[in-house]
């Protein structure tokens, strides 16, 4: 039963990925990418980590496409019938990225690589215990969370600089 | 994983009494919110179907039915059809994760009292919650109209700022219990609600999940004085009965929610547990109508500055303070 809801679901994360690419309706890509959110966040929890579902969910489908679309409501762009396919040059970098990953991913599946062992140290069918995934994250990888927490606040910090009202 | 067919046959009567049980009280809080508003302003509010309008709900629901359903010219079809199921659906799903009672022994085996309890509950309500904002968003987007636009603008800043006051709220609360799971959040307040501990989070919630509830004193969305009635403008006979029995489902909901994170969820002396919770969602249902009929609207930057500039530090400030507390307390 899980292999067939496993089955179906990745359709449905690939066809609404694929439809999220080439709809030419913002808003209507932006309701394909958050079905594939949704369908990726089941996934996550058939595969037994509800905690990566539940982010999945509230990160992706509820706060960056929200704002993603509050953005493009916000714009209210006329006729977005006119956006073009876009030239195989401006694809070049996109599809140098692709095909390291395809290699990486080759490389995974060809098994000479050993697999990184689940959290925790148990067996691999357990359910991610949220208290091991925090201390795990948290005492394992405190200083790359604090690095990164750093960046986000560099970040903001640079946007309010950018977005400053400038005296005339 | 092994699932037999008694395990489904009760999750899908659980979740098909949970669906009734829902829509009936969202209904009648319809009848009780006209009523009690009623009171309030000095009238006497529907009492013509049946004794003390009782049917009121059931006459309501065949006009809704028999309407005709309108839409506007230039709608983004698909969009504007969908909406009303995209605000209602993330409201009754969150019910799948509250508890309203201690297991019981059904059929030789332990059935809890709540649909699902996965142990990321707390989570998995607010992951909804942020959902529900697309049923606001695409509406009014879709309804291809100004005032329904600016209504859904309106909407989706405001969701998105109270939800992260409400989220904030909330941690205390998982610091105190140790768990996201909502079971485990009530046994945590069996000699102790949290509200003794948390007041000031307890009042960043309540405003919040008013804020989230899109009512007064934070009914921006639709505010019927500027926007005619904001994004369900356009919408008429089932589908903006779904916009409007959503609203009250989330009222059910989040009330239900309030009393398992602060008022020790069904635990209560001498009465069963669930009457005690469904007293505690009542009494909160009570509190937003009670609010409704004496508070007037905030203006809209009010409310942004008051979401982040009041609610989100004093959030945070609570939630250091709930950590030195508890390493105090060792």
């Amino acid at each position: 039963m899980e292999q067939t809801l496993f089955y179906i679901l990745a359709i449905v994360t690939v066809i609404a990925t694929i439809l999220a690419i080439t709809e030419k309706h913002p808003v209507h890509a932006i309701i394909y990418l958050v079905t594939s959110f949704f369908a990726l966040a089941v996934v996550f929890y058939l595969l037994a980590a509800p905690l990566i579902a539940v982010f999945e969910v509230i990160i992706y489908a509820g706060a960056v496409m929200v704002l993603f679309m509050f953005v493009i409501m916000m714009l209210d762009q006329g006729n977005p019938e006119e956006a073009r396919c876009p030239l195989l040059v401006h694809c070049l970098p996109a599809l140098v990225l692709a095909g390291i990953i395809l290699a990486a991913l080759l490389l995974l599946l060809s098994g000479r690589s050993t697999p990184v062992a689940p959290i925790g140290g148990g067996s691999e069918k357990r359910l991610l215990d949220v208290a091991d995934f925090a201390i795990t994250l948290f005492k394992k990888y405190g200083v790359a969370i604090e690095i990164i927490s750093m960046q986000l606040l560099f970040a903001i910090v640079g946007v309010l600089y950018l977005g400053r009202r400038r005296k005339p | 994983m092994t699932i037999d067919l008694i395990d489904i046959a009760l999750v899908a009567g659980k979740i098909g009494l949970i669906f009734l049980v829902i829509l009936g009280l969202a209904a009648y809080l319809v009848l009780a919110e006209r009523k009690l508003l009623a009171y309030i302003q000095e009238r006497l509010g529907p009492n013509r179907a049946g004794p003390w309008g009782m049917l009121q709900p059931l006459a309501d629901g065949i006009k809704l039915i028999t309407k005709e359903d309108v839409k506007p010219a230039g709608a983004d079809k698909w969009l504007f059809y969908l909406a009303p199921a995209m605000a209602a659906i993330p409201a009754i799903m969150i019910f799948a994760v509250i508890p309203f009672g201690p297991p019981i022994t059904l059929f030789g085996r332990e059935v809890g009292q709540q649909v699902v309890d996965i142990n990321v509950g707390l989570l998995f309500f607010i992951a909804f919650s942020s959902i529900a904002v697309y049923g606001v968003a695409l509406g009014g987007w879709a309804s291809n109209s100004k005032y329904a636009l600016l209504g859904s603008i309106r909407g989706l800043a405001q969701l998105i700022s109270y939800e992260i006051t409400m989220g904030l709220s909330l941690v205390p609360v998982v610091m105190l219990a140790r768990s996201f799971q909502l079971s485990e959040i009530v046994a945590a307040q069996q000699s102790c609600w949290f509200i003794v501990y948390q007041p000031l989070a307890f009042i960043i919630f309540l405003i919040s999940i008013f804020a989230e509830c899109k009512r007064i004193p934070f009914d921006l969305p639709e505010a019927e004085g500027e926007l005619v009635a904001g994004f369900h403008t356009e919408y008429s006979g089932l589908r903006f009965g779904l916009f409007f029995v959503g609203e009250y489902i989330n009222v059910i909901v989040l009330g239900g929610l309030a009393a398992t994170f602060f008022l020790g969820g069904w635990h209560g002396p001498l009465l069963p547990p669930v009457v005690w919770f469904l007293i505690k969602v009542l009494a909160f249902a009570f509190l937003f109508i009670w609010v409704r009929g004496t508070l007037p609207r905030l203006r809209y930057d009010q409310l942004m500055h008051f979401g982040w500039k009041v609610l989100t530090p004093l959030a945070l400030v609570n939630i250091l303070a709930t950590g030195w507390f508890i390493v105090l307390k060792g």
